[in-house]
């Protein structure tokens, strides 16, 4: 495998790097195939599939979505429950029906139960099963993250991480928002650290590994907080698999890098966009035409498909 | 010693928020009458001033000009503010001497400090 590091990123046209991606993940060699039967994605080993009559390759898709925000009113997005709205539409609309959701994280803007019901009751129209993990945003409730946890942490350890298989594909929920340090940035806490050393201890190197967190796990701009302090732990843990693919959100905007066999992404908000870095005095909502918003709020589309194209990541914004 | 003990000992807080008012019990120690103000206004996700010098006895005022919630956390949490959403406001009276760092548990790159010292 070849490392990326020293190479300029050379995006399509829709601005995604996406030739150096799929370069990079490596596990469409692993031989699992996945088809989708009874509206759940299942794995079939390579050996079984091949014995018994070939089912037609259908892609796996799931969906990430974040930073709803629902309660924010101010003139950045006047209204982030009608773009949440219109956020769920979209993915109605999907050519293949996500297998679930994962959510990185700020549902709510003040964690208000109001808030969180709207964006349930929005959510829930999807139709599909919703993975969350939450962002500072939903843990300013009174008793600091008690009404998210009684909301959606059911099963759920510490703050609010947890782990899951499906169909041959290990994915992590990791809560990175909690005891912030002063002058630092996100943090997941040596209790954490510890579970994810343990629970990915287990699974074999060649295990497709999906990561979710709210901050970014890699610093994507320490000045504005942009980053995890020990992020770092966290992704020595994950060197070793084959392919590794990290979902974000908190930073409004598309951004991708490659590192080895490790994949990050973030996505779009629903909400607001918040500015390129640097680019402003500060990561605040960033105000755009009108006419503009939709081009910066989204969601993204996560598809394992057999063969060609292992993984790909399609940002989907609301509008052209 | 939790926030509201170390609070009755050493300070006093007061939050309002757009729509209401909380007050902190009465503190242990008797505040001076018609102490002095300080204001910290937030903006751009930055305390401004970042560090003030005030006498014992000053109440000092965090407003918040943004247009995302912050808060106002002591790193030795002998204060803490509820989250302030834009406008929302946090009050302190500082009654004893010494340098209170603090910083916005939401976004902890913000921080100030506030140096009490008999003038
Ligand atoms: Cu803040």
């Amino acid at each position: 495998m070849r490392n990326h590091d020293d190479e300029a990123p050379r995006p399509d046209a829709d601005g995604i790097d996406r030739r150096g991606f799929l370069e990079c993940m490596t596990w469409a060699g692993t031989g699992v195939l996945w088809s989708l039967a009874g509206g759940l994605p299942s794995a079939v080993g390579l050996g079984t599939a091949l014995a018994a009559e070939t089912p037609a390759a259908k892609p796996f898709t799931f969906l990430q979505i974040s930073d709803s925000h629902v309660g924010f009113d101010k003139p950045a997005n006047p209204d982030a429950l009608s773009t949440l709205r219109e956020a769920v539409a979209r993915i109605k609309t999907l050519p293949v029906k996500p297998a679930f959701m994962i959510h990185t994280g700020d549902i709510s803007h003040l964690s208000k139960d109001k808030e969180f019901d709207d964006a349930d009751q929005i959510i829930r129209e999807a139709g599909i099963p919703v993975f969350y993990v939450p962002g500072e945003h939903d843990l300013l409730d009174e008793g600091q993250g008690k009404a998210y946890l009684d909301r959606y942490g059911k099963g759920s350890r510490g703050a609010g991480w947890y782990s899951f298989d499906l169909n041959g594909v290990h994915y992590v929920g990791l809560v990175n928002v909690v005891n912030l340090k002063a002058g630092g940035l996100g943090n997941l806490g040596t209790d954490q650290l510890e579970w994810l050393e343990k629970d990915l201890a287990g699974l074999s190197s060649s295990t497709p590994i999906v990561v979710f967190a709210h901050i970014p796990l890699w610093t994507v701009y320490p000045e504005w907080g942009w980053g995890t302090a020990d992020g770092a732990e966290a992704l020595g843990y994950l060197k070793r698999f084959g392919s590794v693919t990290i979902l974000n959100g908190h930073i409004h905007q598309v951004m991708q890098k490659v590192e080895g066999n490790i994949a990050f992404h973030t996505a779009r908000s629903t909400a607001f966009p918040q500015p390129v870095p640097g680019t402003a005095p500060s990561p605040g909502p960033m105000k755009v035409p009108a006419g503009d918003l939709r081009k910066y709020l989204g969601i993204a589309t996560v598809d394992f498909v057999r063969g060609t194209e292992p993984l790909a990541i399609i940002d989907r914004p609301l509008a052209g | 010693m939790d926030a509201a003990a170390h609070a009755a000992a050493h300070g006093v807080f007061t939050q309002t928020e757009p729509a209401q008012t909380r007050t902190a019990e009465a503190p242990a120690v008797a505040i001076p009458v018609a102490a002095a103000q300080t204001m910290v206004s937030i903006d751009n996700f930055t305390f401004g001033p970042a560090e003030i010098t005030v006498a014992p006895g000053t109440t000092v005022t965090w407003v918040n000009n943004d247009d995302i919630p912050h808060t106002v956390v002591a790193t030795d949490k002998s204060f803490k503010s509820k989250v302030l959403d834009t406008e929302g406001a946090f009050s302190y009276t500082f009654t004893s001497v010494g340098e209170f760092q603090y910083f916005c548990s939401l976004h902890p790159h913000m921080t100030g400090m506030v140096r009490v010292k008999v003038p």
